[in-house]
Protein backbone atom coordinates (compact mmCIF):
# COMPACT_ATOMS: atom_id res chain seq x y z
CA UNK A 1 0.00 0.00 0.00
CA UNK A 2 1.20 3.48 -0.41
CA UNK A 3 2.29 5.74 2.21
CA UNK A 4 -0.53 6.70 4.54
CA UNK A 5 -1.31 10.23 4.07
CA UNK A 6 -0.52 13.13 7.01
CA UNK A 7 -3.73 14.48 8.53
CA UNK A 8 -3.71 18.10 8.88
CA UNK A 9 -6.19 19.65 11.38
CA UNK A 10 -7.94 23.38 11.81
CA UNK A 11 -6.43 24.90 14.88
CA UNK A 12 -8.02 28.34 15.94
CA UNK A 13 -6.67 28.65 19.54
CA UNK A 14 -5.07 26.79 21.65
CA UNK A 15 -7.52 24.65 22.80
CA UNK A 16 -8.56 23.30 19.62
CA UNK A 17 -4.62 23.04 18.57
CA UNK A 18 -4.42 20.70 22.22
CA UNK A 19 -7.29 18.51 20.71
CA UNK A 20 -6.16 18.48 17.06
CA UNK A 21 -3.13 16.67 18.57
CA UNK A 22 -4.34 14.52 21.11
CA UNK A 23 -6.70 13.08 18.75
CA UNK A 24 -4.52 11.98 16.09
CA UNK A 25 -3.44 15.22 13.80
CA UNK A 26 0.13 14.36 12.54
CA UNK A 27 0.23 18.46 11.60
CA UNK A 28 -2.10 21.12 13.11
CA UNK A 29 -2.60 24.64 10.62
CA UNK A 30 -3.27 27.94 11.93
CA UNK A 31 -2.24 31.72 11.72
CA UNK A 32 -1.71 34.90 13.79
CA UNK A 33 -4.15 37.25 14.79
CA UNK A 34 -3.98 39.85 12.07
CA UNK A 35 -4.98 39.77 8.07
CA UNK A 36 -2.21 37.81 7.38
CA UNK A 37 -3.95 34.64 6.87
CA UNK A 38 -7.79 34.05 5.70
CA UNK A 39 -9.32 33.35 8.81
CA UNK A 40 -9.09 36.83 9.88
CA UNK A 41 -11.91 36.43 12.97
CA UNK A 42 -12.61 38.40 15.80
CA UNK A 43 -10.47 36.67 18.47
CA UNK A 44 -9.32 33.90 16.74
CA UNK A 45 -6.13 32.88 16.00
CA UNK A 46 -2.55 32.85 17.82
CA UNK A 47 -0.66 36.11 19.98
CA UNK A 48 3.09 35.33 19.15
CA UNK A 49 3.11 33.49 23.10
CA UNK A 50 0.16 31.11 22.02
CA UNK A 51 2.09 30.24 18.95
CA UNK A 52 5.28 29.67 21.07
CA UNK A 53 3.16 27.77 23.63
CA UNK A 54 1.33 25.30 20.46
CA UNK A 55 4.56 24.31 19.20
CA UNK A 56 5.74 23.35 22.37
CA UNK A 57 2.84 21.08 22.69
CA UNK A 58 2.23 19.91 19.08
CA UNK A 59 6.41 19.21 19.19
CA UNK A 60 6.48 17.53 22.12
CA UNK A 61 4.33 14.65 20.77
CA UNK A 62 5.64 14.39 17.44
CA UNK A 63 3.33 16.92 15.60
CA UNK A 64 4.22 19.49 12.95
CA UNK A 65 2.99 23.13 13.23
CA UNK A 66 1.92 24.81 10.01
CA UNK A 67 1.66 28.38 9.86
CA UNK A 68 -0.76 30.22 6.93
CA UNK A 69 0.26 33.66 5.78
CA UNK A 70 -2.34 33.08 2.66
CA UNK A 71 -3.66 36.20 2.12
CA UNK A 72 -2.04 38.44 -0.74
CA UNK A 73 -0.08 41.48 0.86
CA UNK A 74 -1.75 44.67 0.48
CA UNK A 75 -0.20 48.01 -1.01
CA UNK A 76 1.50 49.96 1.18
CA UNK A 77 1.95 47.34 3.92
CA UNK A 78 4.11 44.49 2.46
CA UNK A 79 6.09 44.84 5.53
CA UNK A 80 3.44 43.82 7.71
CA UNK A 81 3.53 40.38 5.77
CA UNK A 82 7.67 40.19 5.23
CA UNK A 83 7.68 40.45 9.24
CA UNK A 84 4.87 37.65 9.83
CA UNK A 85 6.77 35.10 7.43
CA UNK A 86 9.80 36.13 9.67
CA UNK A 87 8.43 36.05 13.06
CA UNK A 88 7.22 33.01 11.67
CA UNK A 89 10.54 31.24 11.28
CA UNK A 90 11.68 33.02 14.37
CA UNK A 91 9.06 31.05 16.05
CA UNK A 92 10.32 27.44 14.41
CA UNK A 93 7.16 26.25 12.41
CA UNK A 94 7.52 23.40 10.30
CA UNK A 95 6.39 24.92 7.14
CA UNK A 96 4.82 28.49 6.25
CA UNK A 97 1.97 27.79 4.05
CA UNK A 98 2.22 30.95 0.88
CA UNK A 99 -0.36 32.00 -1.50
CA UNK A 100 1.72 35.57 -3.38
CA UNK A 101 4.25 35.04 -5.02
CA UNK A 102 5.96 38.16 -3.71
CA UNK A 103 6.01 36.54 -0.48
CA UNK A 104 7.07 33.00 -1.57
CA UNK A 105 10.14 34.69 -3.21
CA UNK A 106 10.77 36.85 -0.10
CA UNK A 107 10.30 33.62 1.91
CA UNK A 108 12.60 32.04 -0.60
CA UNK A 109 15.22 34.39 -0.39
CA UNK A 110 15.62 35.58 3.35
CA UNK A 111 14.90 32.32 4.52
CA UNK A 112 16.43 29.70 2.29
CA UNK A 113 16.08 26.72 4.81
CA UNK A 114 12.43 27.07 5.47
CA UNK A 115 10.16 24.68 4.12
CA UNK A 116 7.24 26.17 2.24
CA UNK A 117 4.07 24.91 1.03
CA UNK A 118 1.87 26.09 -1.42
CA UNK A 119 -1.06 27.39 -0.24
CA UNK A 120 -4.77 26.61 -1.65
CA UNK A 121 -5.25 29.99 -1.89
CA UNK A 122 -2.17 30.35 -4.31
CA UNK A 123 -4.77 28.20 -6.97
CA UNK A 124 -2.59 25.84 -8.78
CA UNK A 125 -4.66 23.09 -10.09
CA UNK A 126 -2.13 22.26 -12.68
CA UNK A 127 1.09 20.26 -12.66
CA UNK A 128 2.73 22.94 -14.85
CA UNK A 129 1.46 25.65 -12.05
CA UNK A 130 3.28 23.33 -9.23
CA UNK A 131 6.34 22.43 -11.00
CA UNK A 132 6.98 26.57 -11.42
CA UNK A 133 6.83 27.15 -8.52
CA UNK A 134 8.90 24.27 -7.16
CA UNK A 135 11.97 25.80 -9.88
CA UNK A 136 11.22 29.03 -8.73
CA UNK A 137 10.28 28.96 -4.99
CA UNK A 138 11.42 25.24 -4.06
CA UNK A 139 8.05 24.79 -2.47
CA UNK A 140 8.09 21.11 -0.68
CA UNK A 141 4.09 20.66 -1.08
CA UNK A 142 1.01 22.19 -2.83
CA UNK A 143 -2.31 22.53 -1.62
CA UNK A 144 -4.99 21.87 -4.30
CA UNK A 145 -8.15 23.38 -4.71
CA UNK A 146 -10.94 21.55 -4.30
CA UNK A 147 -12.11 21.84 -8.36
CA UNK A 148 -10.72 18.58 -9.58
CA UNK A 149 -11.76 15.35 -9.98
CA UNK A 150 -9.94 12.42 -8.79
CA UNK A 151 -8.44 11.70 -11.85
CA UNK A 152 -6.99 15.09 -12.36
CA UNK A 153 -5.54 14.88 -8.95
CA UNK A 154 -3.61 11.67 -10.04
CA UNK A 155 -2.40 13.22 -13.11
CA UNK A 156 -0.64 15.90 -11.31
CA UNK A 157 0.77 13.84 -8.31
CA UNK A 158 2.01 11.95 -11.82
CA UNK A 159 3.54 14.66 -13.28
CA UNK A 160 5.27 16.82 -9.78
CA UNK A 161 7.89 15.46 -7.44
CA UNK A 162 6.37 18.49 -5.14
CA UNK A 163 3.98 16.14 -2.06
CA UNK A 164 0.32 16.94 -2.74
CA UNK A 165 -2.23 17.90 -0.42
CA UNK A 166 -6.33 17.92 -0.65
CA UNK A 167 -8.99 18.58 1.49
CA UNK A 168 -10.56 15.52 2.80
CA UNK A 169 -13.55 17.14 5.29
CA UNK A 170 -15.17 20.70 5.96
CA UNK A 171 -17.23 23.06 4.63
CA UNK A 172 -17.57 23.92 0.95
CA UNK A 173 -18.08 27.49 -0.79
CA UNK A 174 -17.77 28.30 -4.45
CA UNK A 175 -14.35 27.28 -4.62
CA UNK A 176 -12.45 29.91 -6.88
CA UNK A 177 -9.65 29.56 -4.63
CA UNK A 178 -7.49 33.14 -3.91
CA UNK A 179 -10.09 34.56 -7.13
CA UNK A 180 -12.81 34.96 -5.15
CA UNK A 181 -14.49 38.56 -4.86
CA UNK A 182 -17.92 37.47 -4.60
CA UNK A 183 -17.54 38.84 -0.69
CA UNK A 184 -16.11 42.07 -2.29
CA UNK A 185 -19.05 42.73 -4.27
CA UNK A 186 -21.46 42.49 -1.03
CA UNK A 187 -19.43 44.78 1.32
CA UNK A 188 -16.03 46.16 -0.26
CA UNK A 189 -14.02 43.23 1.59
CA UNK A 190 -12.74 39.52 0.99
CA UNK A 191 -10.57 37.06 1.91
CA UNK A 192 -7.58 38.41 -0.36
CA UNK A 193 -8.39 41.56 0.69
CA UNK A 194 -8.50 41.69 4.69
CA UNK A 195 -8.68 37.84 5.63
CA UNK A 196 -12.49 37.11 5.44
CA UNK A 197 -15.00 36.21 3.40
CA UNK A 198 -18.39 37.79 4.47
CA UNK A 199 -17.18 39.45 7.53
CA UNK A 200 -19.04 39.49 10.69
CA UNK A 201 -19.76 43.18 11.13
CA UNK A 202 -21.95 42.82 7.91
CA UNK A 203 -23.76 40.19 8.61
CA UNK A 204 -27.16 40.18 10.30
CA UNK A 205 -29.44 37.21 11.44
CA UNK A 206 -33.01 38.51 11.23
CA UNK A 207 -35.14 36.71 13.57
CA UNK A 208 -38.26 36.86 12.17
CA UNK A 209 -41.66 34.90 13.54
CA UNK A 210 -41.51 31.17 11.66
CA UNK A 211 -38.24 32.46 9.52
CA UNK A 212 -34.64 33.92 9.83
CA UNK A 213 -33.75 36.19 7.71
CA UNK A 214 -29.56 36.65 6.57
CA UNK A 215 -28.74 39.95 5.71
CA UNK A 216 -24.85 40.66 4.59
CA UNK A 217 -24.40 44.33 4.08
CA UNK A 218 -27.86 45.18 3.82
CA UNK A 219 -28.44 42.48 1.01
CA UNK A 220 -30.95 39.58 1.36
CA UNK A 221 -29.27 36.64 0.73
CA UNK A 222 -31.06 33.58 2.30
CA UNK A 223 -34.54 33.23 4.27
CA UNK A 224 -34.66 29.53 6.43
CA UNK A 225 -37.43 28.59 7.93
CA UNK A 226 -37.87 27.45 11.59
CA UNK A 227 -36.77 23.55 11.04
CA UNK A 228 -34.24 24.51 7.68
CA UNK A 229 -30.98 23.69 8.73
CA UNK A 230 -28.58 27.31 8.05
CA UNK A 231 -25.25 28.00 6.45
CA UNK A 232 -22.57 30.53 6.80
CA UNK A 233 -23.34 34.19 5.64
CA UNK A 234 -21.50 33.90 2.04
CA UNK A 235 -22.97 35.12 -0.98
CA UNK A 236 -22.04 31.69 -2.91
CA UNK A 237 -24.40 30.25 -0.32
CA UNK A 238 -27.40 31.87 -0.75
CA UNK A 239 -30.38 31.67 -2.87
CA UNK A 240 -31.80 34.06 -5.31
CA UNK A 241 -34.52 34.44 -7.45
CA UNK A 242 -33.63 33.59 -11.19
CA UNK A 243 -35.99 34.30 -14.09
CA UNK A 244 -38.81 34.02 -11.35
CA UNK A 245 -37.22 30.62 -9.50
CA UNK A 246 -35.62 31.33 -5.99
CA UNK A 247 -33.03 28.14 -5.34
CA UNK A 248 -28.85 28.16 -4.29
CA UNK A 249 -27.67 29.77 -7.66
CA UNK A 250 -24.50 29.47 -6.90
CA UNK A 251 -23.84 26.76 -4.66
CA UNK A 252 -25.66 24.59 -1.87
CA UNK A 253 -24.83 25.07 1.78
CA UNK A 254 -22.62 21.74 1.83
CA UNK A 255 -19.65 19.43 3.41
CA UNK A 256 -16.73 17.96 1.58
CA UNK A 257 -16.29 14.16 3.51
CA UNK A 258 -13.95 11.88 1.31
CA UNK A 259 -14.29 9.12 3.81
CA UNK A 260 -16.28 6.45 0.95
CA UNK A 261 -13.19 7.32 -1.85
CA UNK A 262 -10.29 7.72 0.85
CA UNK A 263 -8.59 4.07 -0.29
CA UNK A 264 -8.54 5.45 -3.95
CA UNK A 265 -6.75 9.18 -2.48
CA UNK A 266 -4.44 7.48 -0.86
CA UNK A 267 -3.78 5.05 -3.85
CA UNK A 268 -2.82 7.59 -5.88
CA UNK A 269 0.02 8.80 -3.47
CA UNK A 270 -1.54 12.16 -2.27
CA UNK A 271 0.49 12.77 0.87
CA UNK A 272 -1.55 15.01 3.21
CA UNK A 273 -5.47 15.37 3.91
CA UNK A 274 -6.41 18.40 5.24
CA UNK A 275 -9.18 19.48 7.33
CA UNK A 276 -11.26 22.56 6.88
CA UNK A 277 -12.38 24.75 10.16
CA UNK A 278 -10.08 27.04 11.87
CA UNK A 279 -13.26 29.05 12.57
CA UNK A 280 -15.01 26.50 14.56
CA UNK A 281 -14.61 25.34 18.05
CA UNK A 282 -12.19 22.65 19.92
CA UNK A 283 -15.35 20.63 20.25
CA UNK A 284 -15.55 19.97 16.42
CA UNK A 285 -11.57 19.91 15.85
CA UNK A 286 -11.77 16.69 18.51
CA UNK A 287 -14.82 15.35 16.29
CA UNK A 288 -13.35 15.22 13.35
CA UNK A 289 -9.87 14.82 13.58
CA UNK A 290 -10.81 11.38 15.81
CA UNK A 291 -12.97 10.17 13.09
CA UNK A 292 -10.58 10.69 10.65
CA UNK A 293 -8.03 9.04 12.15
CA UNK A 294 -9.68 5.94 12.66
CA UNK A 295 -10.69 6.43 8.95
CA UNK A 296 -6.92 6.04 8.24
CA UNK A 297 -5.91 4.04 11.26
CA UNK A 298 -8.61 1.41 9.65
CA UNK A 299 -7.29 1.79 6.20
CA UNK A 300 -3.19 1.46 7.31
CA UNK A 301 -4.46 -2.30 8.91
CA UNK A 302 -6.19 -3.69 5.58
CA UNK A 303 -7.08 -1.24 2.64
CA UNK A 304 -9.56 -4.79 1.24
CA UNK A 305 -11.08 -4.79 4.61
CA UNK A 306 -11.77 -0.83 4.87
CA UNK A 307 -15.66 0.00 5.23
CA UNK A 308 -17.02 3.36 5.82
CA UNK A 309 -18.37 2.74 9.56
CA UNK A 310 -21.78 4.41 10.46
CA UNK A 311 -20.49 5.60 13.38
CA UNK A 312 -18.09 7.91 10.98
CA UNK A 313 -20.48 9.34 8.89
CA UNK A 314 -23.04 9.80 11.58
CA UNK A 315 -20.26 12.63 13.55
CA UNK A 316 -19.08 13.89 10.58
CA UNK A 317 -22.89 14.31 9.31
CA UNK A 318 -23.68 16.17 12.74
CA UNK A 319 -21.19 18.63 12.55
CA UNK A 320 -21.39 19.42 8.72
CA UNK A 321 -23.01 23.11 7.11
CA UNK A 322 -26.16 22.53 5.49
CA UNK A 323 -26.34 18.57 6.97
CA UNK A 324 -25.51 17.37 3.75
CA UNK A 325 -21.79 15.85 2.67
CA UNK A 326 -20.73 15.12 -0.63
CA UNK A 327 -17.54 13.93 -2.37
CA UNK A 328 -17.11 17.38 -3.99
CA UNK A 329 -15.30 17.77 -7.42
CA UNK A 330 -13.71 14.75 -6.84
CA UNK A 331 -16.36 12.02 -8.43
CA UNK A 332 -17.79 15.03 -11.01
CA UNK A 333 -17.81 13.77 -14.17
CA UNK A 334 -17.02 16.82 -16.12
CA UNK A 335 -13.32 17.26 -17.44
CA UNK B 1 -10.61 17.93 27.91
CA UNK B 2 -11.36 14.32 28.28
CA UNK B 3 -14.81 13.67 29.10
CA UNK B 4 -16.06 9.92 30.27
CA UNK B 5 -20.11 11.01 30.07
CA UNK B 6 -21.73 12.53 26.92
CA UNK B 7 -24.60 15.27 27.19
CA UNK B 8 -27.34 14.06 25.46
CA UNK B 9 -29.69 16.13 23.42
CA UNK B 10 -32.96 16.96 25.52
CA UNK B 11 -35.73 19.41 25.50
CA UNK B 12 -37.79 19.85 28.85
CA UNK B 13 -41.12 19.77 28.98
CA UNK B 14 -43.23 22.98 28.07
CA UNK B 15 -45.16 23.57 31.78
CA UNK B 16 -41.06 23.94 32.98
CA UNK B 17 -40.83 26.64 30.65
CA UNK B 18 -44.52 27.89 31.50
CA UNK B 19 -43.53 27.94 35.18
CA UNK B 20 -40.04 29.32 34.74
CA UNK B 21 -41.46 32.34 32.86
CA UNK B 22 -43.53 33.38 36.09
CA UNK B 23 -40.30 32.75 38.22
CA UNK B 24 -37.95 35.52 39.03
CA UNK B 25 -35.63 36.15 36.58
CA UNK B 26 -32.12 37.79 39.19
CA UNK B 27 -31.09 34.28 40.46
CA UNK B 28 -30.00 33.28 36.84
CA UNK B 29 -27.94 37.16 36.24
CA UNK B 30 -26.57 36.45 39.53
CA UNK B 31 -25.19 33.47 38.89
CA UNK B 32 -24.16 33.53 35.58
CA UNK B 33 -22.03 36.72 36.38
CA UNK B 34 -20.52 35.04 39.18
CA UNK B 35 -19.13 32.84 36.40
CA UNK B 36 -17.93 34.95 34.23
CA UNK B 37 -16.27 37.34 37.32
CA UNK B 38 -14.84 34.26 38.51
CA UNK B 39 -13.15 33.42 35.38
CA UNK B 40 -11.72 36.96 35.00
CA UNK B 41 -10.52 36.76 38.25
CA UNK B 42 -8.68 33.28 37.47
CA UNK B 43 -6.89 35.74 34.21
CA UNK B 44 -8.88 32.88 31.84
CA UNK B 45 -10.22 35.50 29.27
CA UNK B 46 -7.82 37.72 27.59
CA UNK B 47 -7.77 41.37 28.22
CA UNK B 48 -7.19 42.86 24.73
CA UNK B 49 -10.97 40.74 23.80
CA UNK B 50 -12.77 41.99 27.05
CA UNK B 51 -11.75 45.36 25.79
CA UNK B 52 -14.47 45.11 22.65
CA UNK B 53 -17.13 43.83 25.76
CA UNK B 54 -17.03 47.24 27.36
CA UNK B 55 -20.77 48.50 27.66
CA UNK B 56 -22.52 46.44 25.84
CA UNK B 57 -25.83 44.46 26.43
CA UNK B 58 -26.27 40.94 26.90
CA UNK B 59 -29.06 38.75 26.96
CA UNK B 60 -29.19 34.72 27.32
CA UNK B 61 -31.80 32.89 27.07
CA UNK B 62 -32.90 29.00 28.20
CA UNK B 63 -35.75 28.16 25.51
CA UNK B 64 -37.06 25.57 28.07
CA UNK B 65 -36.68 26.86 31.39
CA UNK B 66 -38.19 29.88 30.31
CA UNK B 67 -35.11 31.57 32.01
CA UNK B 68 -33.06 34.54 30.87
CA UNK B 69 -30.59 36.82 32.12
CA UNK B 70 -29.23 40.41 30.94
CA UNK B 71 -25.90 41.61 32.12
CA UNK B 72 -22.97 43.75 30.68
CA UNK B 73 -19.14 44.35 31.41
CA UNK B 74 -18.04 47.46 32.38
CA UNK B 75 -14.95 48.88 34.41
CA UNK B 76 -13.38 45.00 35.09
CA UNK B 77 -16.49 43.39 35.99
CA UNK B 78 -19.44 41.37 34.77
CA UNK B 79 -22.69 42.84 35.96
CA UNK B 80 -26.16 41.46 35.90
CA UNK B 81 -29.20 43.81 34.13
CA UNK B 82 -32.32 43.26 36.21
CA UNK B 83 -34.29 45.74 33.98
CA UNK B 84 -32.95 46.58 30.53
CA UNK B 85 -33.92 49.43 29.22
CA UNK B 86 -32.76 48.81 25.56
CA UNK B 87 -32.65 45.65 23.29
CA UNK B 88 -29.06 43.72 24.01
CA UNK B 89 -26.06 44.67 21.67
CA UNK B 90 -25.85 39.91 21.49
CA UNK B 91 -28.53 37.94 22.71
CA UNK B 92 -28.34 33.77 22.81
CA UNK B 93 -31.10 31.63 22.73
CA UNK B 94 -30.97 28.14 23.20
CA UNK B 95 -32.55 25.17 25.22
CA UNK B 96 -30.39 23.78 28.26
CA UNK B 97 -28.95 20.76 26.09
CA UNK B 98 -27.13 23.02 24.12
CA UNK B 99 -26.06 25.49 26.92
CA UNK B 100 -24.50 22.12 28.56
CA UNK B 101 -23.70 20.30 25.72
CA UNK B 102 -21.19 24.04 24.56
CA UNK B 103 -19.78 24.48 28.12
CA UNK B 104 -18.56 21.06 28.38
CA UNK B 105 -17.18 21.62 24.72
CA UNK B 106 -19.07 18.93 23.34
CA UNK B 107 -20.84 20.61 20.65
CA UNK B 108 -19.25 23.28 18.31
CA UNK B 109 -21.62 26.11 18.24
CA UNK B 110 -20.98 26.28 14.34
CA UNK B 111 -22.85 22.84 14.67
CA UNK B 112 -25.84 24.29 17.06
CA UNK B 113 -26.61 27.09 14.56
CA UNK B 114 -26.30 24.89 11.54
CA UNK B 115 -28.93 22.82 13.07
CA UNK B 116 -31.10 25.53 14.35
CA UNK B 117 -30.86 24.56 17.94
CA UNK B 118 -28.71 27.35 18.69
CA UNK B 119 -29.85 31.76 17.76
CA UNK B 120 -27.56 34.21 17.83
CA UNK B 121 -28.93 37.68 17.22
CA UNK B 122 -28.08 41.16 17.24
CA UNK B 123 -24.41 42.47 16.67
CA UNK B 124 -22.99 39.61 14.65
CA UNK B 125 -19.24 40.15 14.79
CA UNK B 126 -19.55 40.57 18.83
CA UNK B 127 -21.12 37.21 18.81
CA UNK B 128 -18.09 35.63 17.28
CA UNK B 129 -15.63 37.68 19.64
CA UNK B 130 -17.48 36.04 22.85
CA UNK B 131 -17.19 32.64 20.91
CA UNK B 132 -13.86 32.68 20.07
CA UNK B 133 -13.10 33.92 23.35
CA UNK B 134 -15.06 31.46 25.21
CA UNK B 135 -13.06 28.77 23.26
CA UNK B 136 -9.59 30.33 23.91
CA UNK B 137 -10.06 29.34 27.49
CA UNK B 138 -8.10 27.25 28.55
CA UNK B 139 -9.58 25.15 31.65
CA UNK B 140 -7.63 24.54 34.33
CA UNK B 141 -7.60 21.10 34.88
CA UNK B 142 -9.43 19.98 38.31
CA UNK B 143 -7.58 19.31 41.05
CA UNK B 144 -6.82 15.23 41.35
CA UNK B 145 -7.19 14.15 44.74
CA UNK B 146 -3.67 12.41 45.63
CA UNK B 147 -3.73 8.36 45.85
CA UNK B 148 -1.38 6.73 47.40
CA UNK B 149 0.63 3.87 45.49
Amino acid sequence: MSQLPDLICPAGSLPALKAAVDNGADAVYLGYKNDTNARNFAGLNFEAKALADGIRYAHGKGREVLLAINTFAQAGRVDDWHKAIDAAVDQGVDAIILADVGLLDYARNRHPQQRLHLSVQGSATSYEAINFCQREFAIHRAVLPRVLTLAQVEHVIQNTSVEIEVFGFGSLCVMNEGRCWLSSYACGESPNTVGACSPAKYVKWDKQPGRMDTRLNGILIDRFGDAEPAGYPTLCKGRFEVEGDTYYALEEPTSLNVLPILPDIVKIGVRAIKVEGRQRSPAYVTQVTRTLRAALDALRDGAERYHVKPAWQAELAKVSEGSQATLGAYNRPWR
Amino acid sequence: MNTHFTIPKFRLPSFVARLGERLPQWPHALALVAGLNAALKMKLLPASELALLEDKLFRVRVNDTGGEASYTYRNGLFRPVFRPEREPDLAFAANLSAYLQLLARQEDPDTLFFNRELEITGDTELGLVVKNMLDAIEWPRLPLIQTSH
